[in-house]
């Protein structure tokens, strides 16, 4: 008995190879994708006009199972394989997949310089605050204070904001939600894919095995209650104070702004030429 | 079959010296090696260029970017050179012909980048105007410290395809070559330049576009679903879909099989890392080319690349007027390295003098070719202080060695 939902993940995920996923029990990324796949039907997005690109990590992985253009590249680099595609195929939709390490350690030039160029690019970013894929070192988001295989007496690191980050560096579109709550997120990634300009999503996830076995998080439930629990939606954060915002993740759209976008900035500069070659025929 | 005329496995080009051209109607121009390079480029198509400033690359960068706009191409210019590589991998895997040009510091940020294009077999060619080392060395001074790092650059084995001009009438002519290789063997082709090179102008009768063959990349003629990017059965060289053209296949720098999925299993891998080799070593002919200049009776030889070349034919220039029989091979493809004619020409001469702007990079192929390691009959010239080994220089030792 097939249910709806179970019919439109299998048709945007290959079926040809690659199953079982490599992914833990309890972990994050199969909500993420199934988010990322429903938004993408809604929108009814021809396959052949995605290309999903990634770089090292667990959520990293997610390319191989989706049937679109997919590109899995090296540690940190998602982003700039992800500009070469865009700005030669301009019409093609460019989503990169990434995690807090990826993306914002030893990515965290290309992921800056992304948002400043504004280029049309829909990045996913699956924030597990931990390097799963190695087994458990901290990460540029591991909470300062946390344990991780590479600070057993608790994290000195201070953290980044991801999404301050972003909006810093000039993204227009910049949201954040978590995995415990899907709608919301199929959402706000549907809203992503639709802006035109470089777009954020920040997806706060649960790392029930390694991150949260080292930190006495509880299984995947006790963590995706904490998720739920911890995090408050943007409209009311005007309404808190400092003491009650702190340690939340706050959620919902930080941004949305319309601003030139790089690939059209280019052809712009590109009709100059256009028009004279024009003229002089 | 005589000795001299052995067939070699590799192919030797005829460079034909410039007064013969003089009942051709081409326009001279002043050329600098660079803009060559990017004229080049642009004759063999290239549409999509991304780079990083660096001296002494720096103008291929600069003309591209106002060349490329006006003709329908992209330029950006990116963060930094990992990021250029990235960029143009990407851009070749949306069907563009892609390339960066770099020095020294940024061909070795390139490396892992230049690994991934060969591991997925994704067309591109990095251009290595190279500079005095280590570190950032002597950005204005020439050097050829980068020969090694050109083949074992990054990690993992698989064969580099790297050529090397002398004059700028031939950065160009190899330029276009470089993207023609690049898109026939998809892999990675590397164009070394010395720093002097690159920046030096000369007069050049540029090659008639018409009669230059442009090399596409195959593209698949089966249905998506029989689509196989690393297509086994096609005697390594295998046709190649882009993004965006319904054949949504995967690409990563994992081992992975016919499909592009990763693979941990033993003998996808073997198939995988057989085919990176073989596509090289099965096509040696097609690949290495070497110039051979007065070396019919030479009884010394020099073997030198890029700018020594030039050094070591007024070299010899001024030997012949004194009898003295010394001629040039020259390798034009340094990797591929040209074995069968460095082995003949090693026993053909009695000496042979190996004059490289490194501490011996380019001597050690030959020690490898030769036996008790070239002992007496290898001379080495060797200079890494920023300046050119001269003509003189390289007279002096061939007296020596008389």
């Amino acid at each position: 008995m097939a249910n709806i939902p179970q019919r439109v993940i299998h048709k945007y995920l290959r079926h040809n190879k690659k199953f079982p996923h490599v992914w833990c029990a309890g972990c994050s990324n199969g909500i993420v994708l199934g988010d990322i796949i429903r938004a993408i039907a809604e929108l009814n997005y021809n396959r052949d006009g995605i290309t999903m690109v990634s770089g090292i990590g667990c959520s990293s992985r997610m390319p191989v199972y989706v049937d679109f253009n997919t590109l899995h590249t090296l540690h940190g680099r998602a982003i700039p394989f992800a500009t070469g595609v865009k700005f030669q195929k301009p019409e093609q939709k460019v989503i990169v997949i990434t995690g807090d390490g990826d993306a914002t350690a030893i990515g965290g030039n290309h992921f800056i310089h992304a948002c400043r160029r504004n280029i049309d690019i829909t990045m996913i970013l699956i924030n597990n605050n931990i390097y799963g894929m190695t087994g458990g070192q901290y990460s540029p988001t591991t909470p300062t204070g946390d344990r991780a295989t590479t600070c057993p007496y608790g994290n000195i690191d201070p953290t980044f904001d991801i999404c301050d980050l972003a909006m810093g560096a000039g993204a227009t579109f910049v949201a954040r939600t978590t995995a415990f709550h899907a709608i919301e997120a199929q959402g706000l990634i549907k809203q992503a894919l639709e802006h035109k300009g470089f777009s954020l999503v920040e997806v706060v996830s649960a790392c029930p095995v390694i991150y949260g076995r080292l930190n006495r998080k509880g299984g995947a439930p006790e963590m995706m209650m904490q998720m739920r629990d911890n995090s408050v939606p943007v409209q009311a954060v005007a309404k808190m104070s400092p003491e009650q915002l702190e340690g939340k993740i706050v959620r919902g759209i930080l941004r949305n702004v319309d601003k030139r976008e790089y690939c059209d900035a280019y052809e712009n500069l590109c009709t100059q030429f256009k028009s004279k070659e024009e003229a002089s025929k | 079959m005589s000795k001299k005329n052995e067939k070699l496995n590799e192919k030797v080009v005829e460079i034909q010296p410039a007064d013969t051209q003089s009942a051709d109607t081409r326009k001279v121009v002043l050329m600098q090696g660079n803009e060559a390079v990017a004229m080049g480029a642009l004759a063999a198509g290239l549409n999509f260029y991304a780079g990083y400033p660096i001296t002494p690359s720096t103008e291929i960068a600069e003309i591209l970017s106002s060349e490329l706009p006006k003709r329908g191409g992209k330029f950006i210019q990116m963060e930094d050179e990992i990021a250029s590589i990235c960029a143009i991998i990407g851009a070749s895997l949306a069907g563009a012909k892609a390339m960066t040009a770099t020095s020294g510091p940024g061909f070795s940020l390139m490396q892992e980048g230049i690994g991934y294009a060969k591991i997925t077999e994704t067309p591109c060619v990095v251009v290595d105007v190279q500079r005095g080392g280590p570190s950032t060395g002597l950005p204005t001074k020439p050097s050829q410290s980068d020969i090694m790092q050109s083949k074992w650059g990054s990690h993992g084995d698989a064969p580099a395809i790297v050529l090397y001009p002398h004059t700028v009438k031939e950065c160009y002519e190899l330029a276009i070559r470089a993207i023609n290789l690049a898109e026939k063997y998809r892999t990675c082709v590397t164009l070394l330049l010395d720093e002097v090179l690159g920046h030096m102008r000369e007069a050049v009768k540029l090659p008639d576009i018409s009669n230059v063959r442009i090399i596409n990349r195959l593209k698949p003629t089966v249905p998506p679903e029989w689509y196989k990017h690393y297509d086994e059965n096609q005697k390594y060289l295998s046709p190649v879909a882009s993004y965006g053209e319904g054949y949504r296949f995967h690409v990563t720098g994992l081992a992975h099989d016919a499909l592009g999925f990763p693979t941990n299993k033993a003998s996808e891998v073997a198939t995988m890392m057989k085919r990176l080799k073989c596509k090289i070593t099965h096509n040696i002919r097609d690949l290495v080319q070497i110039e051979s200049y007065m070396m019919e009776d030479a009884t010394i030889a020099i073997f030198a690349a890029g700018i020594c070349a030039r050094s070591a034919k007024a070299a010899i220039k001024s030997a012949r007027e004194y009898g003295i029989k010394v001629g040039l091979l020259r390798p034009i493809t340094i990797w591929p390295f040209p074995d069968d004619a460095v082995r003949k020409m090693l026993r053909d001469v009695d000496t042979v003098i190996v004059p490289e702007l490194n501490e011996g990079q380019m001597i050690h192929e030959l020690q490898r070719l030769t036996k008790d390691k070239g002992d007496g009959k290898l001379i080495p010239i060797q200079r890494t202080d920023g300046e050119m080994i001269t003509p003189s220089h390289i007279f002096q030792v061939i007296k020596e060695v008389h």
